[in-house]
């Protein structure tokens, strides 16, 4: 894990990313792995509602909304 | 069987030209339908199956599909075309049950919008298994998927493999067979943005939920008073008073017609064809069309999910997450399939509070109608109050089984389709639907409880009934004993109250309490059914206990509020 590393919630909307490890369980992984969320894939923070509200991303053009809980599980490396 | 949101249902109702139900959000199917479909010889029976991700269920609609599978002799696996990679992951999963299957590349179209470009003879040659790329909206591809039918086939060689995998797998079928170009920014995009994006998103929310309920009443007043009440006042009224000059002073005539002798008044006589008839169609069916004509161009243009990631906040707050809010939506229309659609929630916890909150505090088209009925002629603040009650009990006993309720309430994670045109024949068919089922559940109901109260009353049941209550009403509400017929017969149908009410000559603040009441302690039985089966016994007297608690101490609060002390 490169210190580049941030949890998927830090970073500010309009953010590309790319996953780096998730921090959770064998079923949070498989759950996020199912709808695309998987080590090595590059996503797009969409926007983020306020109050510590869902974050919505976007992987393969396609939107995905989770809450901060399991938002702060993923780690991911900013790319632009 | 298929990812959610691929368009199953609509490949379903094609195959078979069965109706069900289909939104562009996930999980709006959450039980399985049958159909049938005449193959050259013989006829098979099509099940559509709810959606999952995977074979390993994370929902009650998912459980439901995958338990379907062990009883299926042929797969068809619909895969949305324009999302290739994540739905061959539950291909990839069935394919390791060798069962015997066939896949459906729908939303074939859509691909060449979004600049996806796949090919598929490639990829039946490397999974071996039957590919038909289909547009079900439209038709296309059908006749070749029911064609393809016989050639379903096992694929032998791939055995289990892990998680991993299955993903590396899919990687290489995806380097293979598909090439993505990238597209610049569509206004379909920017509406996503805007509507997503919380300082512009929550402002339009609001807008479009306003516009929403405008659009309902101005579509319901426009249907009762150019089509409805013109219907039922220059046609049915001569015939219905003809019938009551046939009928004569019987007791025949106060269960059909009303009291003999007595002016028809169609609200209020309580007759099996007047109040039986009357307030289904002409108070509450232009209503029920308008909502579900107005919820369906919702549903269908993808608007759903993107409120829900709205509200999540505050749903969270009430145990529960965003998707709670289509059960409330759907529970405005009828509390059934609102009931119903509790199921895409994860826990019982969640299904637990959805369930009753939605029976407490969300009025189902019925009990709207009652309200306005009833509250109309005093004036909009009266109407107001109602829904204010309605809308504080629900996120204040939302907060309160929050805290006191076992289990968990984990986050959301939904995914949030693109933005469709609806289709108006879509929309359309299914409004109609919708509205067929109310017919066949309501008039049946309003019949019997017409027939129930008069019956009642005949034998003097009722009389009794209100006379040992008077006491307990009065003091406790503030409402006479005849109330008691309301709440009695309320339990029946919500709507039906209103016949029951009216002629008590109430003042505005005893009927607010009492529709208030009355929407809050009981759902009629259709709902009460459903939740049954949903909750299990156990947690369905528990849910109960709180309405009737609920609806007691709320009456006895606003009686003192509204009335003052005794």
């Amino acid at each position: 894990m490169t210190t580049n590393s941030i949890q998927l919630d830090k970073i500010p909307s309009k953010t590309k990313a790319k996953v780096q490890k998730i921090n959770g369980g064998h079923g949070l992984i498989q759950k996020l792995q199912v709808m695309g969320i998987r080590t090595g894939q590059n996503i797009i923070l969409s926007s983020k509602q306020p109050f510590r509200g869902p974050i919505t991303i976007k992987i393969n053009d396609r939107e995905l909304t989770l809450g901060r809980g399991m938002a702060k599980k993923i780690l991911v490396e900013v790319i632009e | 069987m298929g990812n959610p949101n691929v368009g199953k249902s609509v490949v379903f109702s094609r195959l078979t030209g069965a109706n069900v139900i289909a939104s562009n959000y996930p999980g709006t199917t959450v039980d399985f339908s049958k159909g049938r479909l005449k193959l050259e010889k013989e006829t098979v029976e099509i099940v559509d199956a709810p959606g999952t991700y995977s074979l390993e269920p994370s929902n009650k609609a998912e459980e439901v599909a995958t338990k379907m599978l062990d009883t299926a002799d042929i797969v068809i696996n619909v895969i949305d075309a324009t999302n290739l990679e994540r739905n061959l992951y539950l291909t990839l999963e069935l394919l390791e049950k060798h069962v015997l299957m066939v896949i459906v590349l729908n939303l074939w179209d859509e691909t060449k919008h979004v600049g996806i470009t796949i090919d598929y003879k490639k990829l039946q040659e490397l999974i071996k298994i039957p590919i038909i790329p289909t547009v079900a909206l439209t038709g296309e591809g059908i006749k070749q998927l029911v064609n393809s039918l016989k050639n379903a086939t096992v694929n032998e060689k791939i055995k289990p493999t892990s998680h991993e995998g299955r993903w590396i797998e899919i990687g290489t079928l995806i380097k293979k067979v598909e090439k993505v170009e990238h597209k610049h920014h569509t206004f379909r995009d920017r509406l996503a943005d805007i509507t997503m994006n919380p300082i512009t998103g929550i402002p339009f929310s609001i807008l479009v939920i306003l516009a929403a309920f405008w659009m309902v009443r101005q579509i319901g007043e426009t249907l009762i008073n150019y089509l409805f009440n013109p219907l039922f006042e220059q046609y049915y009224r001569p015939l219905i008073t003809i019938i009551s000059e046939i009928l004569g002073d019987n007791i025949w005539h106060t269960i059909l017609i009303g009291e003999y002798g007595k002016e028809i008044i169609f609200e209020e006589s309580l007759g099996m064809l007047t109040t039986g008839l009357y307030v289904p169609i002409a108070m509450v069916l232009p209503y029920i069309i308008a909502f579900y004509f107005i919820l369906s161009v919702l549903e269908d243009t993808g608007y759903m999910p993107r409120l829900a990631t709205l509200v999540d906040n505050v749903f969270h707050k009430l145990g529960m997450h965003g998707h709670g809010i289509i059960s409330v939506f759907l529970g405005l229309g009828c509390n059934v399939p609102g009931a119903l659609s509790t199921r895409s929630l994860e826990t019982r916890k969640q299904r637990f509070i959805s369930a009753t909150l939605l029976s407490i505090a969300v009025p189902c088209m019925a009990q709207t109608a009652m309200v306005f009925g009833v509250l109309g002629q005093f004036g909009v603040i009266y109407i107001a109050l109602v829904f204010f009650v309605l809308a504080t009990l629900y996120i204040l006993l939302g907060i309160i089984m929050n805290h006191f309720v076992n289990g968990s309430s984990p986050e959301i994670f939904l995914e949030v389709p693109p933005y469709r045109r609806p289709s108006l024949q879509a929309l359309l068919k299914k409004t109609w639907m919708r509205i067929r089922w109310f017919l066949k559940e309501a008039i049946p109901f309003l019949f019997f409880g017409v027939l129930l109260i008069n019956i009642l009353y005949h034998i003097g049941v009722m009389q009794v009934i209100s006379q040992v209550l008077t006491p307990f009403m009065n003091t406790l509400f503030g409402l006479p004993g005849e109330a008691t017929t309301s709440l009695l017969v309320g339990f029946l149908r919500k709507d039906l109250a209103v016949g029951t009410l009216i002629p008590l000559q109430l003042s505005a603040f005893q009927l607010v309490i009492a529709v208030t009441m009355l929407t809050i302690y009981f759902p009629c039985v259709a709902t009460f059914a459903v939740l049954l089966r949903e909750l299990g016994l156990k947690d369905l007297f528990k849910s109960t206990i709180l309405m009737v608690a609920t609806a007691g101490s709320v009456g006895f609060i606003l009686r003192l509020i509204l009335l003052g002390f005794p």
